[in-house]
């Protein structure tokens, strides 16, 4: 049984790269072919190996793209803008806007809330703390990273919710409700909630990133800011905060892209259910954003329902693509620069 | 700081009632209470099963394939394609796990027949660790000394040779870092399960058969909060994962404390 199998990998193998130089020059093959060494077989198997990422990208855009055809066939560009969630057979209808915009609200909440948070993490990491503190701080946080969110969402259930709702939506529904967005009853089971776990969760990657960004800052820049008579605040937004800041607004995408693709502890505290009156209107009410959509009914979703689903997912797809893609560009830029240009 | 020590404190202290011998071998029962509503009683292990084979069988996916990948980037990636590579991987390692979860259905549990199952929650799973153990690997590999390189090269042996025996091995350590804190990490995956693993009150008996995991039962508990003890058996459940992530990443860390610094900072 086993050996048939083990000649069909290994001619696929080698059959490959030879396909590859007879497009290149067809006439030099045979001259390929008999150079053809283990160490040319190991860099081929690696190269393949390595360029998994780039296949698991293209198929998962082409079964996503696939998937939500029938959606886009029946609604057009309306499934974008709709407001409507209709599974009962018969009398479908399928729009994602409140959904796309859950998303953005609760990212936004997260990734405004977050930043702050960090960037004094990171400040106080990298040049205020004394260097027996640095390490073990550094080492918590990361742990925060380590706990899975379905626990941050099972204490943000149980625990936090009751927090939020007591100490920040009472008072602000009782003072402020006549602003639209703090309309509702607290509950606790909202918008704002999921937002602020979110928070929580991104902290550690945008933390630790704008640290790396502002530990890349030449000591020069410090020395120039302190050598013209600035304070310590003053040197740490001068030198280090202006000079890092596309690194720190990386961060800070990066922080997004985590809070835009996160989604059990999200659907467990936004307690809203798809339909037109899940808009985000105020911050105090349920909410649905497309990965807690795509999580709760995937299980029993069929037809069109089940493309209207995929329909989400390549938004959320898209959405992660290009924050991530923006991110990158922008966290690499700075270590490029500093690691060469600059120093 | 305090989110985490409330998140500790909290588990520990809710979980700490539910454990009990019963709970941690035994199986999901529904029993009725005097007061004639249903309660839920039983255990837990079926989960703690599942997760644990959903980990080994991640890693046995997911670190062999990461390893080559990261030895491509180390050592052949210093071109544009490679860069690309490298980008990509970054990108894929911050998707939305959820995505691949629909990926892994649409091909695996649908378009393969393969049905949900403790195989595709290992596929999805390692989708989400192969980027993460590429990276550490190929920051490991970097780590290494080029006079080891061209040292071994000296010997005349060919340049895969020297690679696994010489350059991987002296990087051993810093690889089994990385390896070990992505299979941490995955092990708290919830969203591409939901769409892979299907659900089992039973213990398993081979991985083309749906299985259940801790991460999920925790989530589906805490969606049936209205039956009694369902609340108590999550946390009972969540202090099981989190003692679980947390020793791991603590072991690992204490083990290799002040190093693999650029590793680390790739999960």
């Amino acid at each position: 049984m086993g050996l048939p199998r083990v000649s069909i990998l290994a001619t696929t193998e080698e059959a490959a790269p030879a396909k590859r130089a007879e497009d290149k020059v067809s006439d030099t093959f045979l001259q390929k072919l008999k150079g053809f060494s283990s160490d040319d077989l190991f860099e081929f198997l690696a190269t393949s190996i390595g360029s998994l990422v780039l296949v698991i990208l293209i198929v998962t855009s082409v079964v996503l793209t696939r998937g939500s055809l029938a959606v886009f066939g029946k609604f057009g560009f309306g499934f974008l803008t709709g407001t409507d969630w209709n599974t009962s057979l018969g009398s479908e209808s399928y729009g994602a806007l409140p959904y796309i915009l859950g998303t953005l609200v609760t990212a936004g909440i997260a990734i405004s809330v977050g930043i702050l948070i960090s960037l004094g993490i990171a400040i106080f990491l990298s040049e205020m703390a004394p260097s027996f503190l640095r390490s073990p701080l550094s080492q918590v946080i990361e742990l925060l990273a380590a706990v899975p969110s379905v626990i941050y969402g099972f204490w943000g259930l149980f625990v936090f919710r009751f927090w939020v709702r007591d100490y920040l939506e009472t008072p602000l529904s009782t003072y402020l409700g006549w602003i639209p967005a703090f309309h509702g009853t607290a509950t606790g089971y909202d918008i704002l909630t999921a937002g602020l776990v979110l928070s929580i969760m991104i902290i550690p990657t945008v933390s630790s990133v704008s640290k790396e960004t502002m530990m890349a800052v030449p000591s020069s820049q410090r020395e120039a800011a302190y050598s013209i008579g600035a304070t310590r605040w003053e040197v740490v937004k001068l030198g280090v905060l202006r000079y890092g800041r596309s690194g720190i607004f990386g961060a800070a995408i990066l922080g997004l892209g985590r809070a835009v693709g996160e989604t059990m502890a999200v659907t467990m505290v936004i307690g809203g259910t798809p339909g037109p009156y899940v808009l985000p209107t105020s911050l105090l009410k349920g909410g649905v954003t497309l990965s807690s959509l795509i999580a709760t009914e995937f299980g029993d979703a069929t037809g069109i329902h089940l493309s209207a689903l995929f329909g989400l997912g390549i938004v959320l797809f898209l959405f992660a693509l290009v924050i991530n893609v923006f991110a990158r560009l922008m966290v690499w830029r700075v270590f490029k620069v500093t690691g060469g240009i600059v120093e | 700081m305090i989110p985490l020590a409330s998140i500790l404190f909290e588990v520990v202290r809710n979980g700490a009632t539910a454990l009990s011998v019963q709970f941690l071998t035994g199986t999901p029962a529904l029993v009725t209470l005097p007061t004639g509503n249903a309660a839920l009683a039983g255990g837990i292990a079926v989960s703690i099963e599942g997760t644990l084979v959903l980990m080994g069988l991640t890693a046995v996916i997911a670190v062999p394939i990461g390893l080559l990948a990261g030895v491509y980037l180390a050592e052949f990636g210093d071109n544009r394609f490679g860069r690309s590579i490298r980008f990509l991987n970054d990108v894929l390692s911050e998707f939305p796990s959820i995505v691949i979860g629909i990926l892994v259905y649409s091909i695996l549990v649908v378009g393969l027949r393969v049905g949900f199952s403790a195989f595709a929650g290992g596929v999805a799973l390692s989708i989400i660790m192969l980027p993460i153990v590429t990276r550490t690997t190929e920051e490991s590999i970097k780590l290494v000394p080029r006079s080891v390189r061209d040292a071994a090269m000296a010997l005349g042996i060919r340049k895969w040779r020297a690679t696994i025996s010489v350059v991987l091995s002296t990087a051993r350590s810093g690889v089994v870092t990385g390896a070990l804190l992505s299979v941490a990490r995955i092990s708290g995956e919830s969203a591409p399960l939901l769409l892979t693993i299907g659900t089992s009150s039973y213990f398993l008996s081979g991985l083309n058969q749906q299985v259940d995991a801790l991460p999920v039962r925790i989530f589906l508990l805490s969606s049936e909060n209205y039956v009694s003890g369902a609340q108590q058996q999550g946390w009972g459940a969540a202090l099981i994962l989190i003692v679980l992530v947390l020793c791991l990443n603590l072991a690992v860390r204490i083990a290799t404390r002040g190093k693999y610094g650029a590793v680390r900072s790739r999960i």
